[in-house]
């Protein structure tokens, strides 16, 4: 495990080694400046200057890359434009709610889609089973940009149920987890009922019955445990993408997280932010993608890599 | 059987949004940008059956024009992905060696970065606007075609037909074209299927971010963003270009499903 860590870690560098290049390139090799992009084609050339010094876009592009790449590892991401703050602090601020977030989704997704598939790979064929599959199917179908006014109009608009926006007390958590967690439901509803069935297919499981084992024992010893360790993959590779997925929700609920930051940025054109945001989700998103393959090698000790 | 119904499903779904894509000015009853500022907000009357929006436009035209923007962003990004997916995928599993390296790392590094924080973020920096749209969605969409491709082609590189056809001097651009592309029609089909889904709702996220097709022009995502601030006096801004996104994604992910479960088969069953 020690050997196969190091391995990881080994190709971890190079991935983020790239990331770090993609997101710099954004900046500085968009079509046109950036500071005609910022500032608008009537600023004055003092101004420009002025802006262009800031970013440090007048010195030579290795150079800009060398001094990114340094502050990067000082933890310096960089001044934003608008609020004068440094932006890692921003990011670091803002972090926590979109975390808060994403992990509510997730444990919504997990309460919702076990039972569900479990129903579903039990009664495989009937019309229940069907059913289910056609709503994991809807699911999948919904983009949230449109659940997340659609769940307002109908539990905080006409019910009055729950709080429209913002963050704050639980059920200020419930529409937005709903909003994020629906697309992850149904595909782990889809992954887990397929996993069911291929166990419960496997020889070893056809032996335990042979054997005389209660079906209670069958399904939570030898069934359920093991078409649960790839689910544990999906669900860490899905946490990444609920990161992501943040932007979309955030917005729609002004939740103070990450991605309503990212959107705040774009929209004012605030590029140092921007740079730390994506880099922050994308890093994020990385590292996530390395645990979940210690985790993959951890619950599977089959698994290999190759050399 | 079951199957065949849900192929069938999906495919008379997406003939009926694509022949109303098509057919856009012929079914459209009003200009999708024709503005009437004295009917402005009505929820539904014998004239505009699903509507109008905030500057009076019939609502039911602009979804049918949306349809348009739709399918056509999903459609371009679905071919540029497929061309240079495909090419960097063959190149890479026919040619191997530092080739091959090269361009997986590159993917690798792409695929580090959620699909959608790219694309709104290349979006971002290129600006609003169609042709920007499919590039950013198309520079985030190659890379699953290329690895599909690539773990093919290597698959298949050392079977018989491949050796025969290098034996009888035929160039790596002709066996590529002529003997192993045709192989992987099913699987390339299958995941242009869910790409194309995919495609339509990151255009759509796009659009609603105010990232994607710039006003006026009518798209289900930009629909949908303007609908959100007239969400207490006229939620059918965003309830019908929802529920027509929704059933065209619904119809592409039936079809997906339906033709993995068919041509996988037969796939796994010639080899």
């Amino acid at each position: 495990m020690k050997r196969y860590l190091l391995y990881r870690l080994a190709l971890l560098l190079p991935t983020l080694f790239g990331v770090l290049t993609l997101v710099f390139l954004f900046i500085h090799l968009t079509p046109g400046d950036p500071v005609d992009i910022m500032l608008g084609e009537t600023a004055s050339p003092a101004d420009r200057q002025e802006l262009r010094q800031i970013l440090g876009l007048n010195q030579p592009l290795p150079e800009q890359y060398r001094s990114f790449l340094i502050n990067f590892l000082r933890g310096d991401l960089g001044q934003s434009l608008y609020e004068g703050r440094s932006v890692a602090a921003m990011v670091r601020a803002r972090y926590p709610a979109t975390l808060e977030l994403a992990l509510c989704a997730m444990s919504t997704a997990l309460v919702i889609s076990f039972p569900l598939a479990i129903w579903s790979a039990v009664r495989c064929g009937r019309w229940s089973d069907r059913a289910t599959l056609i709503f994991s199917l809807l699911g999948l179908s919904i983009p949230n940009f449109w659940l997340g006014p659609l769940v307002m109009i109908i539990f905080s608009i006409q019910l009055g149920w729950l709080p429209v926006s913002g963050r704050g007390g639980p059920d200020h958590l419930i529409l937005p987890a709903l909003t994020l967690g629906l697309g992850m439901t149904a595909l782990l509803i889809r992954i887990l009922r397929a996993n069911l069935l291929r166990v419960l297919g496997e020889d070893y499981v056809q032996t335990a019955r042979a054997k005389g084992l209660s079906e209670r024992s069958v399904w939570l010893k030898h069934t359920l445990r093991n078409a649960l360790l790839s689910l544990v993959t999906i669900v860490s590779l899905q946490f990444g993408s609920l990161l992501a997925g943040s932007l979309i929700t955030e917005t729609i609920f002004s939740w103070p997280g990450i991605g309503r930051l990212t959107m705040q940025a774009i929209e004012m054109r605030d590029y140092p932010l921007v740079q730390g945001c994506v880099l922050a989700i994308a890093l994020s998103y990385v590292f996530l993608n390395f645990i979940t393959d210690l985790i993959y090698r951890w619950v599977d000790p089959r698994i290999t890599y190759g050399n | 059987m079951e199957t065949r119904f849900w192929l069938y499903a999906g495919a008379a779904l997406l003939l009926l949004f694509t022949s109303v894509a098509l057919f856009a000015p012929l079914v459209s009853p009003y200009d999708p940008l024709q503005q009437n500022l004295e009917q402005d907000l009505i929820t539904h009357s014998a004239q505009h059956l699903l509507g109008t929006d905030k500057l009076g436009r019939d609502m039911l035209s602009r979804i049918i024009f949306g349809a348009r923007i739709s399918l056509l962003v999903g459609a371009s990004t679905v071919a540029l992905s497929l061309l240079i997916g495909v090419g960097v995928g063959s190149l890479s599993g026919y040619a191997g060696g530092i080739a091959d390296l090269l361009c997986m790392r590159l993917i690798d590094i792409l695929m580090a970065f959620p699909g959608i924080l790219l694309a709104i973020a290349f979006s971002a920096v290129l600006g609003p606007g169609l042709d920007h749209v499919i590039v950013a969605l198309a520079l985030i969409g190659w890379t699953g075609y290329a690895r599909l491709v690539r773990g093919e082609i290597l698959s298949l590189r050392e079977r018989d037909f491949v050796s025969a056809a290098r034996a009888l001097g035929c160039r790596p651009q002709r066996i590529i074209v002529l003997h192993l592309l045709p192989n992987l029609l099913p699987p390339i089909a299958i995941q242009a299927t869910f790409g194309l889904a995919a495609a339509i709702v990151a255009e759509g996220s796009l659009s609603f971010l105010g990232l994607g097709v710039a006003p006026p022009t009518p798209s289900w995502g930009s629909m949908l963003n303007e609908g959100r601030q007239f969400l207490l006096v006229a939620p059918h801004l965003t309830t019908y270009p929802g529920i027509a996104l929704m059933l065209t994604v619904f119809a592409l992910n039936l079809l997906g499903d339906a033709l993995q479960d068919r041509l996988g088969i037969q796939t796994a069953k010639r080899r």
